[in-house]
């Protein structure tokens, strides 16, 4: 009946998928794209002499195993001094913090703090930690003002995580007489922890990416060993890239995208890594 | 033994039970909303009151005011006095961890922590361990709680097991038996049945049957039969033009439902408003 009708329906209907599927493909694209291109250019590059020896004639012959050690430095200062900061800050905004001005004032601080240029975390760094505090061009630094920049994410996953920890579970702890801080430590926490979790290892792989920030806190472009201590100057992989790229002249091209695979599988990989953590963690309920 | 008469109310139950908490013209503000307005009422010790009305009438967050459970919510606040034997539970002094340990409370949806049996019940204990309990001390508590919460027989082979495993009905008495573990003298009970199925519901009424020998038990329920079965006393709630639950009428269980002095109470009881 009204066969008309029907079909003019199931043709939009058609069309409304046949371009959404369109557009997803699209989405998709330049990521797979991006992703093949490296592959196919940088697999040549990649030998264990590559990745175990540091780099020789301004990085155009050696490895890059310097950059790779500096970057899983910058990764663990990062999280080692944003991880605890964020999650308390998290515990108090949740559980402690009234509603008033003053805590929606805080929150709205948090959320602008992700949306600050990196370079002007960069610029803070220098000001802060490299001028004031004395710590020098050094991977302290740099670790510091990366940690900065990822307590906004560090802040907003451990409260979204700890929100999530329904109030039934808080209320039945209060009425046992649990204290607060017992049934955050004892109940909320273990709930929240794969939420927080997830959301430190996702700021370890932005940090592991940035380049912006730590070109003016203390990475260089070639050392010929590895940092011996907080305060020594470091190289990571993002500005190694950046420089064998733009300033090296005569540079194999292989090389180039070598940096870039190398790159892209630590970030990817610690991406992965949040999202298995994630996956297991809602299995388990 | 317990034979101080305190209440006019109380004269005419039959067995005259000493009074374990009592509500002196309290009012409870959430805000500018007045959720209860001059509440007056005493519950005797080791018998079942049931506290009944329409939905919003209130009975929740009158329940919430023994544990100071409102307590939580911001800008809620108590006027009038709250005794717990004779103790102004409002009191500034008052330590409210303290306090929650003596008055119990179960809540209307189940909600048994996200780990095992074990250590859903021993989470009390746990927390309170002042000299550390060693783990048979522990296995003891466990262990008598789940019996006096006839959960026992059911559990005992999977003490091991996470709680969310569990029926509906088993994790309510889980929920009691964590209660029970940390040894309360009041148990407040706030629609504890409503999610659970009849079966289930008659298994946690003849619990609170048992459990009343030796428990100041308090109920909120909208099922009139339950509170008909399982309380000795009833004080019925309602709204008043503002949406401020009062005291209607409160009186044993047996004289409320048969012969209710209150035209109101009639008329909820027989079921024509509510």
């Amino acid at each position: 009946m009204r066969a008309g009708a029907v079909s003019k329906r199931q043709l939009s209907q058609r069309t409304a998928f046949s371009l959404l599927i369109v557009a997803t493909i699209i989405v998709i694209l330049p990521v797979l794209a991006i992703v093949i291109q490296i592959i196919v250019n940088g697999a040549d590059a990649i030998s264990l002499e590559f990745l175990t020896e540091a780099p020789s004639q301004a990085g155009k012959a050696g490895g890059i195993l310097p950059a790779i050690v500096g970057t899983f430095y910058l990764m663990l200062g990062t999280i080692i001094v944003a991880l605890p900061l964020g999650v308390m800050a998290g515990i108090y905004l949740t559980e402690y913090a009234r509603d008033n001005w003053f805590t929606r004032a805080i929150n709205l601080a948090i959320v602008n703090l992700a949306g600050v240029p990196s370079i002007v975390y960069g610029l803070f760094g220098l000001g802060v930690f490299v001028l004031l505090f004395h710590f020098g061009m050094s991977l302290l630094s740099a670790s510091l003002t990366l940690a900065c920049q990822a307590l906004a994410m560090t802040v907003t996953t451990s409260r979204e995580a700890i929100l999530a920890v329904p109030r039934e579970y808080r209320e039945g702890s209060l009425a046992v007489g649990a204290t607060r801080w017992q049934t955050i430590r004892h109940l909320v926490l273990p709930q929240a922890s794969p939420g927080i979790i997830t959301g430190a290892v996702l700021a370890m792989s932005r940090a592991a990416g940035e380049t912006a920030p730590i070109l003016v806190v203390g990475a260089a472009f070639l050392l010929p060993g590895l940092p011996q201590s907080p305060l020594d100057q470091f190289m990571a992989l993002p500005y190694h890239l950046y420089t064998v790229a733009a300033h090296i002249p005569g540079m194999p091209k292989s090389t180039m995208w070598g940096v870039a695979l190398v790159l892209l599988v630590v970030v990817l990989s610690f991406n992965v890594l949040a999202t298995v953590i994630r996956l297991r963690a809602r299995q388990r309920r | 033994m317990n034979m101080k008469l305190s209440s006019n109310l109380l004269n005419e139950s039959p067995d005259c039970k000493r009074t374990r908490l009592s509500v002196t013209q309290v009012n409870l503000f959430y805000g500018d909303f007045q959720a209860l307005r001059n509440i007056t009422l005493e519950i005797p010790e080791c018998a079942i009151t049931a506290i009944i009305g329409p939905s919003g009438c209130g009975k929740s967050s009158f329940l919430r005011i023994f544990n100071r459970m409102n307590d939580l919510i911001t800008g809620a606040r108590v006027e009038g006095r709250v005794e717990l034997d004779d103790i102004d539970i409002y009191d500034k002094s008052i330590d409210v961890v303290e306090l929650r340990k003596r008055v119990g409370m179960v809540f209307q949806k189940p909600n048994p922590f996200p780990m095992s049996v074990f250590e859903n019940v021993a989470f009390g204990p746990r927390r309170h361990e002042r000299h550390g309990h060693n783990l048979g001390e522990l296995e003891d508590i466990v262990e008598r709680s789940l019996h006096q919460a006839a959960l026992w027989d059911e559990v005992k082979d999977k003490l091991g097991q996470s709680a969310l495993a569990l029926s509906g009905g088993q994790q309510q008495r889980l929920c009691i038996a964590r209660v029970l573990a940390v040894e309360p003298e009041v148990i407040l009970m706030d629609e504890p049945c409503s999610a659970l199925d009849p079966v289930a519901t008659l298994k946690i009424e003849d619990l609170m049957r048992s459990l009343a020998e030796h428990y100041t038990i308090v109920i909120v329920t909208h099922n009139m039969q339950q509170a008909a079965r399982v309380s000795d006393m009833a004080a019925f709630f309602m709204m008043e033009e503002d949406r401020a639950g009062v005291l209607v009428e409160y009186g044993p269980t047996s004289e409320l439902f048969t012969n209710p002095k209150d035209k109101r109470t009639e008329d909820y009881i027989t079921g024509r408003f509510g």
